[in-house]
Formats: structure tokens, sequence, C-alpha cells
């Protein structure tokens, strides 16, 4: 082991950026329908969907505020503030409802899943499930993976609407935009399957990288206290930067 | 930990309330004219230029719209723009010799298609071809003529 330092490192990188890849394959080609693994998804769709409306909800209406507003603003100086229904809806169903839902959902679910996953193998729950001859990965991972895939495009859509509405109230209610010039611009401006479609079908990309980060960085914690503490950290880092950098990628491919 | 029936009616509403957003904002946020291709019919216009229009454009009469731009392209033969729009099933007894317009909302605004009705009593069919238009007014043209009295009528 005589490697450069800067070597181990990028070698490091590499072999958990490997590590989480097998994970995932090992996760999606254990996959087995049965009655119970449906329930037991829907059940994390509540606990990690459900529970997260009360931020999407919140964080989707003041983003819809503070977008009409800036862009009005900024719209106005050339004439053009009737366009501000546009740039919302494009901004919003294209990159910002997609990104920002995911980020707010690895901060508020994926955290969870992370700490709940990592305190299962600190107090060895997960050994015991295994002596029991069930199977760990079946039985914790794949329900997760799975509802976050369900949950996130539900959130998006939720998170989209809000927006929406933050932007009708501060564009229709308090600037007095006609609602007809409003909802025309918007419906003549943003396609549903190249504008509206492609974003949720992103969002459900960005649901697996959040789900996959959480479960990989629970499953591969050290079992400690401070070993939890370092995954949900991770999950919230990795979860950023691979959608950020994954949005990039995807936007240009769905051009 | 709640009952497991709480649990699940409470992911089956978000369900049903992520399902109702999808619905509401695909008809009423975005142009959804891809799921209703049969309430509407497509008529044809030659312009010599047609300045920046562009698909998804308005198509209006008397100010009120009534459909949109669906395609734009050249036509080899005759070079000039092929523009194909497509006018909502509810105004189907448009008459046959209306003429269209490329016009400008405002002075720097968005350009459409502007129909003026004709008086003929057969109506627009659909694939009809409009045979009176009038194509954009190139402001840079416009300008050119107006110092340079290329129009020959001022001269003395």
């Amino acid at each position: 082991m005589s490697a450069l330092p800067d070597r181990v490192v990028a070698g490091g990188a590499v072999r958990s950026l490997g590590r989480a890849v097998v994970f995932l394959f090992v996760a999606i080609t254990r996959m087995r329908c049965t009655g119970f693994h449906v329930g037991e998804t829907m059940r994390q769709v509540y606990y990690i969907g459900v529970r997260s409306l009360v931020i999407i909800m919140t964080g989707g209406l003041f983003v819809g505020l503070v977008l009409t507003l800036q862009t009005y603003d900024t719209l106005n100086r050339f004439g053009a503030g009737d366009a501000v229904s546009t740039v919302l809806a494009l901004a919003l169903f294209k990159e910002l409802g997609p990104v920002l839902t995911a980020i707010l959902f690895a901060g508020r679910a994926g955290t969870a899943i992370a700490a709940e996953i990592g305190l299962m193998k600190a107090t060895e729950q997960l050994d015991a499930l295994d002596l029991m001859a069930i199977d760990p990965m079946e039985r914790i991972v794949q329900p997760r993976l799975l509802a976050a895939i369900i949950a996130v495009p539900l959130l998006t859509l939720i998170f989209n609407l809000m927006a929406i509405l933050g932007g009708v109230l501060f564009g229709i209610v308090l600037m007095g935009i006609d609602s007809n010039v409003f909802w025309g611009n918007m419906q003549n401006s943003v396609g549903l399957y190249e504008d509206f479609a492609s974003g949720i079908l992103k969002s459900a990309f960005f649901g697996l990288i959040a789900g996959w980060m959480a479960v990989y960085y629970g499953w591969h914690c050290r079992p400690t206290g401070e070993g939890v503490a370092l995954a949900t950290t991770q999950t919230v880092i990795a979860t950023a930067i691979a959608v950020l950098l994954l949005d990039f990628v995807l936007s240009a491919l769905m051009m | 930990m709640k009952s497991n029936n709480q649990v699940e009616f409470a992911a089956g509403l978000f369900l049903l309330l992520g399902i109702a957003a999808l619905v509401f904002l695909a008809i009423q946020a975005t142009d959804t004219n891809g799921l209703k291709r049969e309430g509407s019919y497509s008529i044809v216009a030659h312009f010599s230029n047609i300045g920046g229009l562009k698909t998804r454009s308005t198509v209006s009469m008397a100010g009120v719209r009534i459909g949109n731009v669906e395609s734009i392209e050249l036509d080899p033969d005759t070079l000039e723009a092929r523009v194909v729009m497509k006018i909502s099933e509810g105004f189907s007894d448009l008459p046959n010799d209306s003429s269209a317009s490329v016009l400008t909302a405002g002075l720097l605004g968005d350009q459409y298609v502007g129909l003026e009705p004709g008086g003929s009593p057969e109506p627009l069919q659909d694939g009809d071809r409009i045979l009176i238009t009038n194509s954009a007014v190139v402001l840079e043209q416009l300008i050119g003529r107006y110092l340079f009295n290329t129009d020959g009528e001022t001269t003395e």
C-alpha cells in the first residue's frame, strides 16, 4: 500500500460510487411484488410524503409569491408585466419545482430515512432481521426507495400548484393583472408535454436519487451515534449535488 | 405510531391530492391542444413574410382568440411561408373569403395572425387555404423606405 494520498482519496471516492451503484442494483434486482411490499410502500409514502406536505406547501407558496414579485417588477421596467405568468410557469415547471422539491425532500425525509436505517444498523436490528431469515434489503430498503420515487413527483405537483397559487395571489389579487390575460399567456406558452410533463419525469428521477442516497448512506453508515449523524449530513449533501448535476444533464437531454 | 388504517387513508388522500394537482395544472396552466385535437380544424395561409411569427402564436378575429399557429414551413415551390393554423371547432363558420394578416400586438409585442371576415356564405373547411393574405410589416424596411423614399411616391 504505497499509493499517494491523493490517489487513495480519489480511489475511495470512486469505490464509494461503485458501492452505491452496486447497492442500488441489488435493491432493484431483489424486488418482488408481494402484497406486503405494496402495503409497506404505501406506509412509507405516508411517512415520507404526507409528512413532507407542510414544508413543500409553504415552500411552494412563497417561492411562487417571491418569483412573481421579482419578475413582475423586472418585466414592468420593460413594459412587459403581462408576461409574468409565462415566466413563472416555465421557470417553475421546468426547473424550480423539481429541483427545490427534491432538495427540500432530502432535508425533510432523506435525513429521516438515513437516520432510521443507520439507527437500525447501530442497534443491530438489521442483523436480527437477517437471523430471522427476513431480507432487510426487501423489508427495509425497497419500500423506502419505491416510496421516494412515488412521493417526489407528487410533492413536485403540489409544490407547482402552490407556487402557481402564490403567483395568482400576487399577480391577480394584489397587482390587478386581468385573470384572463394571466391564464391565457400561461396557456399559450407552456406546452403540456415538452414543458410540464418533462418536469414531472425529471422529478421522478430526482425521487430515485433522493431515496437512493438516503438508503445508501443509512445502510453503509458506521454503527455509532457519530456515524449516524455523518450519514444524515452526507445524504443531504450528496442528494443536493447529484440533483443539481443530473438536472443539467436531463435538461440538456430533454431540450 | 398511528393505526394502519389512518396511515393508509392519509397516503391515499396524498395520492389523490397529487393527481388533482396534476389534472388542474395540466388543464389550467398548459396548452392542452395536444389532448383535444378533435375539437379543432386546420386552415392554411401563405405569406411572403411572417416576421417574428412562431408556432403557438395566437390566431384571432376581431381581437378574440380563436386558435393558434400549428406549424410554419417554407413552401419549396413558391418560396413563401406556409402557415398552418388550428381553429377551435366553435368557430366553424368563418367565410371562405376571409383574409389573414400578420399583425403585432403593440409596437414591440408578440406577432399574431389576425383574420378579417369576408362576405362569402360558404364556410372555411378543414384544410382550406386562405387566399388573401397580408405579410408582416418589417420595421426596418418601413424605416428604410421612409428615410430613402424608395417608394417613388413623394418625389417631385
